[in-house]
């Protein structure tokens, strides 16, 4: 395992570091120590490693993440994950706003609550937040699944495509276009899936979610095409 | 853009360390405000007393401004910071050294209380907040802003905090939009304004409420209905220490709380050296919430 304390070396060098990372890599593991809310760490990472962060991180942090594990044992700022490709980032305290925002796949997982726009314009990210999240979360969201095991704030999936929206607890409001859903079985078990990659299988009913997606009335997309997207 | 930063303290023992601490975490938002900074600092009050924060010129001779503020009078407790000078007078005088001070054109009385010193200046912060030595500073709660301008002029007198009342002061990051409309309400109500700008419009807004016999909560809360626009607010009284944001929540803000301080910063960055932040509950103050803390 390498530990890199960012106390006594740059962010700069840390993040050129793990870029120069190629998938064969045997350097696995790392530890990053004394983050002090820097911004950007372990951002463009592109090497099936896992990083570790201990302590609270700025914005932007693990952005653009492809194939990397990402574990912080702290709060993130804005934009954790931000249009992560692959791979999982895993947030064991708080996510400030914007927390996946436009992600195209991999697995973001937030152990506490998750501030405003969470999911904004995701592309495809699974994304299971074991706490809240905040107003207009999964804003235009176009992909991907929003699993939020307590509360959703105000304009929820306002003016979604097709991102799906899964919510235990109370749903402040709906956002424009956003509406509750039947949750069949199949969504059913996808949700085991999603709560099962989140660690938290059997610790919660996936028959007690609600679902949200889209009306399909606010976009110009004829429904009888959707198997050509 | 702008950086701003609130510290309160509980635990009195950190009361010495407060400038010291305040001013790490101004510093560290340098790159999100270059053109400008200030702060107030709540420190010791004599009772019976006002201390008034003059700004003069740079290089403005203040021994012979002491001189004349005092003529005829007993010698006045004072210290000189730079370019501003801070004055503690008996109550009485109070109004008798305000109108010696408005004679003075190259002075201006930038802020009043029992408590409260305000400074402010155009220059990177870290270089404002040497200059006025913020760092050997003492008391018990103070706010600072670094500042990006967009609503108006990069001046002193645009500078943050503003103080619109005693003991009363604002930091803003964030624009309003209804503020020319709430400035003539405001200037109807007796209010006051130096400025353009339009975070001394919201500072206004909160003096008129707290005169009209508000509390700060009261205060904060109806701020969210009367001010329209982005905003992240921390805001000082004579006991108070408040933070609000608007509902849409455009601007970024963390706080931090121990046993022995409440702290609140822009991003973490400013508040990674504040004692026992290791163990401190660190969170996101929501939207439309007003949080405060008295000092009791």
């Amino acid at each position: 395992m390498r530990t890199v304390d960012l106390s006594q070396t740059s962010l700069r060098e840390l993040n050129g570091a793990l870029h120069r990372l190629r998938a064969d890599t045997n350097e696995t593991h790392w530890r990053v120590l004394n983050p002090r809310g820097q911004h950007a760490i372990a951002a463009g990472i592109d090497a099936p490693i896992t990083v570790e962060i201990e302590g609270h991180v700025g914005y932007y942090c693990a952005g653009m993440n492809k194939a990397a594990t990402v574990v912080l044992n702290g709060n993130a700022g804005q934009g954790v994950a931000e249009n992560m490709m692959s791979g999982r980032v895993h947030v064991k305290g708080d996510a400030s706003q914007a927390a996946g925002a436009t992600g195209c796949g991999g697995l973001l997982v937030v152990d506490g609550n998750a501030s405003a726009r969470c999911g904004i314009s995701m592309k495809g990210i699974d994304i299971v937040v074991k706490g809240s999240v905040g107003h207009l979360s999964a804003f235009m969201g176009q992909a991907g699944n929003l699993v939020v095991l307590g509360d959703a704030g105000e304009a929820l999936g306002d003016s979604i495509y097709e991102a799906r929206l899964f919510v235990c607890g109370n749903v402040e409001s709906l956002g424009a276009d956003c509406i509750e859903k039947p949750l069949e079985e199949h969504h059913k078990a996808d949700l085991s899936k999603l709560l099962e990659a989140a660690g938290i299988n059997g610790a919660i009913d996936p028959g007690s979610f609600r679902r949200y997606g889209s009306a399909r009335k606010l976009y110009h997309f004829h429904i009888d095409n959707i198997g050509s997207y | 853009m702008c950086g701003i930063v609130g510290l309160f303290l509980k635990d009195r023992a950190l009361e010495p360390e407060l400038g010291v601490l305040l001013a790490g975490m101004l510093i560290t938002l340098c790159d999100r405000g270059p053109d400008s900074a200030g702060f107030a600092v709540y420190g010791a009050g004599i009772p019976g007393t006002i201390k008034l924060t003059i700004r003069g010129p740079r290089g403005c001779d203040y021994e012979a401004v002491i001189r004349q503020l005092q003529a005829g009078a007993q010698a006045l407790p004072h210290a000189v910071r730079d370019t501003h000078l801070v004055m503690t007078v008996p109550q009485a005088q109070e109004a008798a050294v305000r109108a010696k001070i408005a004679a003075m054109p190259d002075l201006a009385l930038v802020g009043s209380g029992r408590r409260m010193e305000i400074f402010k200046e155009v220059g990177r912060p870290d270089r404002v907040a040497q200059r006025f030595g913020l760092g050997t500073m003492a008391g018990s709660h103070g706010i600072g802003h670094t500042r990006m301008a967009t609503e108006s002029a990069v001046t002193t007198d645009g500078a943050h905090p503003f103080t619109t009342g005693p003991d009363q002061c604002l930091v803003h990051n964030g624009s309003l939009s209804n503020h020319n409309a709430l400035r003539r309400d405001l200037i109807r109500e007796g209010l006051a304004f130096q400025t353009e700008n339009d975070t001394e419009v919201a500072a206004g807004y909160m003096s008129w409420r707290m005169r009209e016999g508000d509390s700060l909560e009261q205060t904060l809360n109806s701020s969210l209905t009367a001010l329209d626009g982005f905003y992240t607010f921390v805001v000082g009284t004579e006991s108070g220490f408040g933070v609000l944001r608007d509902p849409i929540a455009c601007k970024p803000a963390v706080m931090a709380e121990t046993d022995r301080l409440v702290a609140f910063g822009t991003e973490y960055r400013a508040l990674v050296d504040l004692p026992g932040i290791d163990m401190a509950r660190v969170w996101e103050p929501v939207p439309a919430k007003a949080y405060l803390w008295e000092r009791h």
